[in-house]
C-alpha cells in the first residue's frame, strides 16, 4: 500500500547526517590542508560517499517503489496522494505495511550498506598493506 | 517480473560501471544503486507475499510491463541528472554558442 515511505523517511535522515557530515569534512580539509594526517585521510574514501551509498539506494528505490504503487493506484498525485487514506477500515492495514514490510526493507538495504562498507574497507586496507610491501 | 527485470538492470548497469572508465562521468554507479535499491526492496515484498500465502514472483505479462516502465523511468532519472551534471559540457558549451 505504501511500504514505500519507510524507506523514504530513513532516505531523508540519512540525507540530513551525509550533508552534515560532508560540510564537517570540508572544513576539516580547509582548516588543515597543509597537515599529513588529512593528506592521509583523503586517500581513503570519505565518510560522506560512504553514506551517499546508502541515500542513493533508498532514494532509488524508493523512488522505483513508488512508480510501482502508482502503477496499481495505490499513489495518486492529489490529496491524501494515498487511495488507502480513502476508507479508515483500510488506514491502520497500511500502517502496519508501512511498519512491518518497509521496516524490513530498510533493514535490509542498510545490511546491504554495512556489507559494502565492510567490503571497501577490506579492499583500503589490502591497497595500503600492498602499497606499504612495495615500498619497502 | 517486475524483480526479475530490475535484478537484471541492475547486474547489467554494475558490470557496466565495472568495465567502463568513463563510468564516474556517467554517474553509472547511481543508476546502479538505484536498480539494486529496488530489487532488495521487492525482495523483501516477496519473502511478506509468501508469508501471505502469495507467490514470491509475480509472473504475469503486466508485471512483465510494470517491471520494463520501471528500468525506463529508472533511466530516464540517470539521464536527467546526467544532463543536469552536464560532466562534458555539452549542454553548457550549446548555451554559450546560442
Amino acid at each position: 500500500m505504501a511500504c514505500f515511505l519507510a524507506p523514504v523517511a530513513e532516505a531523508i535522515v540519512v540525507s540530513v547526517i551525509k550533508k552534515n557530515v560532508q560540510n564537517k569534512e570540508l572544513a576539516a580539509l580547509t582548516a588543515d590542508a597543509a597537515e599529513s594526517v588529512v593528506a592521509e585521510e583523503s586517500s581513503s574514501i570519505p565518510t560522506s560517499r560512504k553514506l551517499g551509498w546508502l541515500s542513493k539506494m533508498l532514494w532509488g528505490g524508493s523512488f522505483l517503489l513508488a512508480i510501482e504503487h502508482i502503477w496499481h493506484g495505490e499513489v495518486i498525485p492529489w490529496p491524501p496522494f494515498l487511495t488507502a487514506m480513502y476508507n479508515a477500515a483500510d488506514v491502520q492495514p497500511m500502517l502496519m505495511e508501512i511498519i512491518t514490510v518497509g521496516g524490513a526493507m530498510m533493514a535490509v538495504i542498510t545490511a546491504a550498506w554495512l556489507l559494502m562498507v565492510a567490503a571497501a574497507n577490506h579492499i583500503e586496507k589490502r591497497a595500503a598493506r600492498l602499497a606499504s610491501e612495495q615500498e619497502g | 517480473m517486475c524483480l526479475i527485470i530490475t535484478a537484471f538492470a541492475a547486474v547489467i548497469t554494475t558490470l557496466i560501471w565495472y568495465l567502463t572508465a568513463a563510468a564516474k562521468d556517467l554517474n553509472l554507479g547511481w543508476l546502479a544503486l538505484m536498480f539494486w535499491g529496488a530489487s532488495l526492496m521487492w525482495t523483501v515484498d516477496g519473502f511478506f507475499c509468501v508469508a501471505a500465502g502469495e507467490p514470491f514472483l509475480d509472473l504475469s505479462a503486466n508485471d512483465a510491463l510494470l517491471g520494463m516502465v520501471i528500468v525506463l523511468c529508472g533511466l530516464a532519472a540517470w539521464v536527467i541528472s546526467l544532463l543536469l551534471r552536464d560532466p562534458r559540457h555539452r549542454l553548457s558549451s550549446l548555451i554559450k554558442r546560442a
